[in-house]
């Protein structure tokens, strides 16, 4: 207990003396200490993990943040990211001893080379702003995550953010192709120089998706996307979850890459018809949404082929959009779900599994039946094109039993896309929320591993600890050398046994 | 010494069934190994790298060789771990669009089974290159325009570390951001991090059709990158829009691959032929590079973002009269990577790869050797060496000590000595 009070009394002196060196580096109105604000930081997107940070500051360059980061490791504190704080796996879930770092300040886009087809961006900008000031070029930036207007792209690059139309455009880390990056220890430094060629370890491609646990991005190169010629929206409305299932099977079987294909079931329509007024057929058990994009004399192809193949598989309504504005409409069904279900119930859990596309059809049945036992509902919303399931989860958290329940059957959920041979995680990241799940999808040997690419980054782990890993590495152990107590250990987020 | 090279025997015997001693034709640039061992399945595979670190050996993996003469020699080899027998297509999910094939397998073996149900692995590399070989060397070529490197399209992978530990990343979903990817590590790691023994990857349907739009430029580098830069940027959706420049200063042909539907691609062709006033054909242009290879000569791979193409083309014009050498010129340029290509007598290689280091050099780009004569690499040693400068080292350098500790893993292969 001695040790325990004096370690904390050691820990406020350090924190004091760290404070006062951030007001130094980024001035008095950028540094937080107020508990009242402090406490608008303690949780992202995902409101069930939260924590209050000890002190929060808003750097407004890359040389602050590198100066901000050093003074952390040199007083032996841990820190933590934050974007927008859009994240769903409590990635940027403040450390209660800690900094908490808010890029928000650094959202200017500093470069659009059109001919190169890249944009320069500071971490802070929202994903949608760099399709913006892409669009007078005739390009886009393709990851579009759903919380596109608000999220950032630093927090894009840390989770390595999906999208409805990353099965055919890719994922971040397939869009970015530089990062000037402060490492754990405070120094700036360049992974990849924007032009997809890398020399070396690839340690852009490593860091892209790392959740903030290698370091913090200061500035991003982007690569752009030229804008398609065309695109076309097919909604096609199904008796059946199964007939719906067919219909993507065939498409992809054709050889056919949509931008897009999304599903959602009865429950989450009629959670949409009630939020937006989508006006989606009336009955549908399951509607499909596909969407082609590219040159106008491929894709005016293949929505012959579309139509066909979704009608064939027992369509009962066929709708086509090519007009943004119809698109749009179309799309507001799909993109209000999350929030529509809201109104069906006070709570949910939102779930982020993957499957093999080909055993979509068994884990919905899957789902159901464990809805079912547990006597609580399931809404699904999908990526159906690529086996990612959005089951949510519909629960009244003023219930104890009925939380533990929703919280038990969501669990159930991934067990079953392991089983399956999937993934716990498509898009949202394990942040704090899964990392108890990473030992069902790999060995200890595997997550070893990985943590070895941690050590390498961060041998004090102290660079957003806690997030992925359910157990932390002690880095460069060697067994029975040991010579001082790991920080891991001393702030209390591993204890030896 | 030869009882401890009894002993290894013995104890690399126990690990793996079929092993034996290097030969000549297993010498990697004038090193012979002590012993050659191919693993049959990935329990041999860590059973021999156990086997090694207990010896200290030091141990390079090996697929076909064919890359095994590029970059910077192994510092030292007792062990070659041959690949070949690991062979299998253990999956292929066709409506999954997802296989997961053994390290050993050779690309034109996988590339078969996959096309029976009309799909690919969409990089363009030589058929007799392993699927281990491959992502280790990051080869591809050139529809990367499209679809990128074998980082972009692996979405799993396991390895077998320096002490024999198997780990693997990813899985066989594409969609997929559990945990630290491995295999973006490993692609391009040249054998550097440890053993790669299975690659998961995302396919995509073979085209039905594809169309060569191909047109000559006179020397004016302007209108040459103007051009690339029109093409790759247009919604056109080119697969690769390479450029090949036989003579330095001369004349510079342009070629743009169109993947899609017959339909489809006829129109966009006809299109892209307006654009650039060249002419369509069914079959690539006679340079066209299927696949990249140095002949026994220097390989330079100059990246770069596509708007400096001109001063590119511009840069290795000037050194190639500067250092009296004629190199060939040729490679993705819509996708800001060419080749410049010497033969093994070409003269002052490394005064030329310096001159053009020296007009080039910058944040934005990169002038690498990625294979040379012994003779020139010595040159080069005292300039620049074959990567010149390569930001980030220290955390290289770290990543590598955390994997291989010992430093026995293709030691030596990697910018300064990693």
């Amino acid at each position: 207990m001695a040790d325990t009070k004096e370690m904390t009394t050691a820990a406020t002196g350090a924190l004091a003396a760290l404070t006062a060196a951030l007001t130094r580096i980024c001035g008095a109105s950028n540094v937080i200490t107020d508990p009242l604000e402090l406490r608008t930081y303690e949780c992202d997107g995902l409101t069930s993990h939260r924590a209050t940070p000890a002190v929060v500051v808003l750097p407004g360059s890359a040389e602050q943040v590198a100066a901000v980061v050093s003074e952390c490791a040199a007083h032996e504190v841990p820190f933590v990211a934050r974007g927008s704080g859009t994240g769903l796996s409590g990635g940027a879930v403040p450390h209660s001893e800690g900094v908490l770092i808010v890029m928000s300040r650094m959202r200017k886009i500093l470069e659009i080379d059109a001919v190169a087809r890249r944009a320069v961006v500071e971490p802070g900008v929202t994903n949608l702003a760099v399709t913006e000031a892409a669009r007078p070029f005739g390009m886009f930036y393709a990851p579009d995550p759903s919380s596109q207007v608000v999220c950032s792209v630093g927090g894009n690059v840390a989770e390595n953010s999906g999208g409805a139309h990353c099965l055919k455009h890719g994922f971040t880390v397939n869009h970015v192709l530089g990062l000037e990056v402060v490492t754990p220890a405070g120094e700036l430094t360049w992974l990849g120089d924007g032009t997809g060629v890398v020399n070396g370890y690839d340690l852009l491609g490593a860091f892209t998706g790392s959740e903030g646990t290698l370091g913090i991005a200061t500035k991003i190169v982007v690569k752009l996307t030229p804008a398609p010629q065309a695109v076309h929206l097919v909604l096609a409305a199904y008796h059946s979850m199964e007939a719906g299932g067919r219909a993507v099977s065939d498409i992809i079987g054709a050889g056919i890459v949509p931008a897009a294909i999304e599903m959602m079931d009865a429950l989450s329509i009629e959670a949409a018809e009630a939020a937006v007024h989508c006006a989606y057929p009336e009955g549908a058990a399951a509607v499909l949404l596909v969407e082609l994009d590219g040159p106008a004399a491929e894709v005016e192809a293949e929505l012959a082929t579309v139509r066909s193949l979704c009608a064939a598989a027992g369509a009962y309504e066929i709708r086509a959009a090519d007009d943004p504005a119809q698109r749009a409409r179309i799309w507001a069904g799909r993109k209000s779900a999350f929030a529509a279900v809201g109104r069906l119930s006070p709570a949910y859990i939102v779930q982020d599994g993957v499957v093999p596309r080909t055993a979509l059809g068994e884990v919905l049945a899957r789902i159901w039946e464990l809805s079912q036992e547990a006597g609580i509902r399931v809404a699904n919303v999908f990526h159906a094109g690529d086996g990612n399931l959005h089951p949510l989860v519909l629960y009244d958290d003023a219930s104890a039993s009925e939380t533990e329940a929703a919280e038990v059957l969501s669990g159930a959920i991934l067990d079953t896309c392991i089983a399956y041979g999937g993934s716990i995680t498509g898009e949202h990241g394990v942040g704090l929320d899964k990392s108890r799940y990473m030992p069902k999808m790999f060995t200890a040997d595997d997550l070893d591993t990985m943590q070895l690419v941690r050590c390498a980054f961060d041998p004090a782990s102290l660079c957003n600890p806690g997030k992925i890993f359910p157990t932390p590495r002690l880095c460069g152990e060697v067994p029975g050398h040991r010579r001082a107590p790991h920080p891991a250990v001393v702030s209390g987020q591993a204890e030896i046994f | 010494m030869t009882s401890s090279r009894t002993v290894s025997a013995d104890s690399l015997a126990a690990a793996c069934s079929v092993l034996r001693e290097g030969e000549a034709g297993d010498e990697i640039d004038g090193v012979v190994p002590a012993f050659v061992a191919s693993p049959g399945d990935v329990g041999e595979a860590a059973a021999l790298l156990r086997a090694a670190a207990a010896h200290d050996l030091a141990v390079v993996p090996r697929g076909s060789g064919s890359r095994l003469g590029w970059g910077v020699p192994p510092s030292r080899c007792d062990l070659v771990v041959d690949m070949l027998r690991m062979d299998a297509v253990v999956e292929h999910a066709a409506g999954d669009l997802v296989a997961s094939v053994q390290a050993g397998a050779r690309m034109n073996h996988v590339l078969g089974v996959l096309a029976a149900s009309g799909q690919e692995i969409a990089l363009d590399v030589p058929g007799t290159a392993t699927v281990g070989g491959v992502v280790a060397s990051g080869l591809c070529g050139p529809r990367r325009l499209r679809y990128g490197s074998p980082r972009d399209l692996l979405i799993g992978i396991t390895v077998v570390r320096a002490d024999g530990t198997v780990a693997k990343s990813g899985g066989k979903v594409v969609k997929n951001v559990a945990g630290y990817d491995l295999g973006k590590l490993f692609a391009g790691s040249a054998g550097t991090l440890g053993l790669i023994t299975q690659a998961t990857f995302r396919l995509h349907p073979l085209p039905g059709a594809r169309a060569f739009v191909s047109t000559t430029f006179p020397a004016d580098s302007g209108l040459v990158a103007s051009s690339v830069a029109a093409a790759a940027n247009s919604p056109l959706v080119a697969s690769a829009v390479e450029l090949y420049r036989p003579v330095p200063g001369g004349p510079v042909s342009v070629s743009v691959l169109l993947e899609g539907s017959r339909d489809g691609v006829a129109a966009r062709a006809g299109a892209l032929a307006e654009l650039l006033g060249g002419s369509v054909s069914g079959e690539p242009p006679t340079w066209w590079p299927w696949g990249i290879e140095a002949d026994g000569g220097t390989l330079m791979r100059v990246s770069f973002w596509v708007s400096a193409l001109a001063t590119v083309l511009d840069a290795v014009s000037a050194a190639a009269v500067g250092n009296r050498v004629t190199p060939t010129v040729y490679g993705s340029a819509g996708a800001g990577v060419l080749y410049v290509g010497l033969p093994p007598d070409a003269g002052d290689v490394a005064g030329f790869v310096s001159s053009l280091r020296l007009s080039l050099g910058g944040p934005r780009g990169s002038v690498v050797v990625v294979a040379a004569p012994a003779a020139v690499r010595a040159a080069l040693a005292l300039a620049g060496g074959l990567f010149g400068q390569v930001p980030s080292l220290g955390l290289m350098r770290a990543v590598k000590d955390q994997f291989d500790p010992g430093h026995r893993m293709a030691p030596g292969r990697f910018p300064e000595g990693i």
